[in-house]
């Protein structure tokens, strides 16, 4: 690795108390963030990407237990005290989440929700806070900031609800934004606007950023890096073009098959990814996939698959027989 | 916004109408003449045939119910209650020299009631499930169950009989306030406080908390930013209204502390068949009590920025 790395989650575990016992959410999740840097995570719901961003920034619910380093610039986050995390948030991480309709106070206007993140981590005065508000206001795309930071949230649609939530992640320049699912709630013809203008945000203000979705077809153009979760450990990871066109892992050779693509007429139909992810209550033995895995064999079953390297450099897949799948990608494709 | 104040105020009108219509219903269709009870007790005799007649003419008692009632009704409309049938004075002027008493009373009642229940009613959500929390839930089914009156009557034994720290009646200052208010007060605050927790459990999970919280703003400003200016409609209904039977109702706990509020003169006034009196406070009372609703469901408008836009939704409930 050339660079240094900014944010290093090494082993993050998280595990729900519930009446029926030990909910493990995330287990031995990691990979590292650098400068600038975008990644994205996906996987299917409940597979603990969400899990993963709320526990790296200290909003995990308070039942859950959390272990591993989540280092961002050398301090351990997952130690961190409540205090510091509250100084992390909002100042070093700006985080955008899922609904942008339910996600903005209803009874604050748009601008003073912007001049509260502002003035929580820097010296502002209010009206500093106040040309703050509208300056990002102007950078997200919205119209006539003046004007529309004494709006409440209910007179924006929900793209414009998620722009302003941007420039709320963006309010203290902060190092690393971490995206929750920032489109699943708007519209197919929004969803490119949104991801486009986080980009080129996150690019001017030099901000990494972690984008979680359950959509590998979102990351395409957006991500460096993307890690694929499944059933709360990570399947496989490394850079773009490894994911797409030399995917090791079975999960995510099924994700992509599952993706609509204009670029590959030859596929007439999609193919879901048979069964459903397992209940994080009583995961299979082995390899967590090995249920859903159409080339599954009895070691499987048997034995946790390792985060091994398959071919180039941080390409990482957990899969028994990584360097046959990717064999098989590649005769694919090739034929 | 004036739209949304002048149709809410419109709404008041038939609640009002139908007010006085009850209110003189009460003492027409009351037992006993109403002129044969006046004339006893102003003269201290049954009077003659000619002598009823002559006081059903004073009073219209001698015309059709409907004409008495519009006649009433349009002095009503002008402040003009008609005269107590034991003092003879007006009853607008009885009733308005007594209300500063029980609006003092119930003003102190609901600040027991806050003072005591949003606290607890915050610490409880905070700390959902807690000892704390078990305790206030137990609290609070045991202050809602206890009747004020009985509450009263203790408070008297305790703070009165045996430690001798207050006044069990009258109007001495600001020490005859404590027990009637922490009687009044207290059975409300039981409810406020359930109220209270139960409003902000149902916020404290929404996104936008979430969003305050990535923000990393300090748990104190989420508390009064975020999540009590949300949760608090359910809460400051529910004060309003105590504010309003309290205003209206306080009627036993007057009488049990002797305090010279509009409640005691309407139990006096029950006493004594004074129909006149009883028409009107009925009249006051319930005006009271509309006038404090409007004015919590104006208080949505501050407290909900959409109301103003979907202008029926403050009407719920």
């Amino acid at each position: 690795m050339g660079q240094a790395s900014l944010l290093e989650v090494r082993d993050l575990t998280v595990a729900f108390e519930s009446r029926y016992g030990l909910i493990q959410a995330v287990n031995g999740m990691s990979f590292t963030l650098k400068p600038g840097e975008r990644i994205g995570i996906v996987g299917e719901s409940g597979s603990g990407k969400s899990v993963t961003a709320h526990a790296i920034t200290g909003l995990q619910p308070s039942n859950a237990r959390v272990s591993g380093e989540a280092r961002l610039d050398g301090v351990d986050l997952l130690r961190a005290s409540k205090r510091e995390m509250r100084r992390v948030r909002g100042e070093r991480i700006g985080m955008v989440f899922q609904n942008p309709l339910h996600c903005l106070n209803p009874a604050m206007k748009i601008g003073a929700q912007i001049e509260e993140a502002v003035l929580a981590h820097t010296g502002a005065n209010k009206n500093e806070a106040r040309q703050r508000a509208l300056e990002l206001l102007d950078q997200v795309g919205i119209p006539s900031p003046s004007r529309s930071a004494q709006e409440h949230p209910h007179h924006f649609s929900g793209g414009m609800r998620q722009r302003v939530m941007i420039a709320i992640a963006l309010a203290c320049s902060p190092q690393i934004v971490i995206a929750d699912e920032p489109t699943t709630a708007l519209d197919v013809t929004i969803q490119a606007q949104i991801i486009d203008l986080l980009a080129e945000t996150c690019e001017k203000y030099g901000a990494a950023v972690i984008l979680i979705t359950h959509d590998l077809g979102i990351l395409a153009g957006f991500a460096e890096r993307i890690v694929v979760m499944y059933a709360g450990r990570v399947a496989e990871q490394g850079d773009v073009d490894s994911i797409y066109y030399r995917p090791a892992h079975p999960y995510t050779l099924g994700l992509l098959q599952s993706v609509t693509r204009i670029d590959e007429a030859r596929r007439d139909r999609l193919v879901p990814i048979a069964g459903n992810p397992p209940s994080p209550v009583l995961l299979p033995s082995g390899c967590v996939f090995h249920p859903r895995c159409p080339y599954a064999q009895t070691v499987c079953s048997e034995k946790v698959p390792a985060l091994e390297r398959v071919g180039g450099t941080d390409h990482l897949a957990a899969c028994h027989f990584a360097d046959e799948i990717g064999a098989l990608r590649a005769v694919n494709t090739a034929s | 916004m004036a739209s949304y104040i002048a149709r809410r105020v419109a709404y008041l009108i038939p609640i009002w109408l139908g007010i006085t219509l009850l209110a003189f219903l009460i003492s027409t269709l009351a037992p006993g003449d109403p002129a044969q009870i006046y004339f006893q007790r102003t003269r201290g005799r049954q009077p003659t045939q000619q002598e009823l007649q002559i006081v059903r003419e004073r009073f219209n008692l001698d015309e059709p119910v409907v004409e008495q009632y519009l006649s009433w009704l349009s002095g009503a409309v002008r402040g003009d209650l008609g005269v107590s049938f034991t003092t003879g004075k007006p009853v607008l002027d009885e009733l308005l020299l007594r209300f500063p008493a029980t609006l003092t009373l119930a003003f102190w009642a609901t600040v027991v009631t806050v003072v005591v229940a949003i606290p607890i009613g915050i610490l409880a959500a905070i700390r959902r499930n807690s000892v704390l929390d078990q305790v206030t839930r137990a609290m609070s089914m045991l202050g809602a169950s206890i009747p004020s009156f009985w509450l009263a009557l203790l408070l008297i034994i305790l703070f009165s009989v045996k430690l001798q720290w207050l006044p069990a009646s009258g109007q001495q200052g600001w020490e005859s306030l404590i027990l009637p208010a922490l009687a009044l007060g207290l059975g409300d605050a039981a409810v406020v406080a359930r109220l209270t927790r139960s409003s902000l459990l149902e916020i404290i999970n929404e996104d936008y908390v979430k969003t305050a919280r990535a923000k990393g703003l300090s748990e104190g400003r989420i508390m009064i930013r975020h999540i009590l200016r949300n949760g608090m409609g359910a809460v400051v209904t529910q004060i309003g209204l105590a504010f309003g039977f309290l205003l209206a109702y306080s009627a036993i706990v007057e009488v049990i502390f002797v305090w010279p509020g509009i409640g005691r003169l309407a139990v006096d006034a029950i006493g004594q068949r004074d129909y006149t009196m009883i028409q009107g406070f009925v009249v006051f009372a319930g005006s009271i009590f509309v006038l404090i609703n409007l004015a919590v469901d104006l208080s949505y408008m501050w407290l909900d920025p959409r109301v103003t836009l979907s202008g029926d939704k403050a009407v719920a409930g």
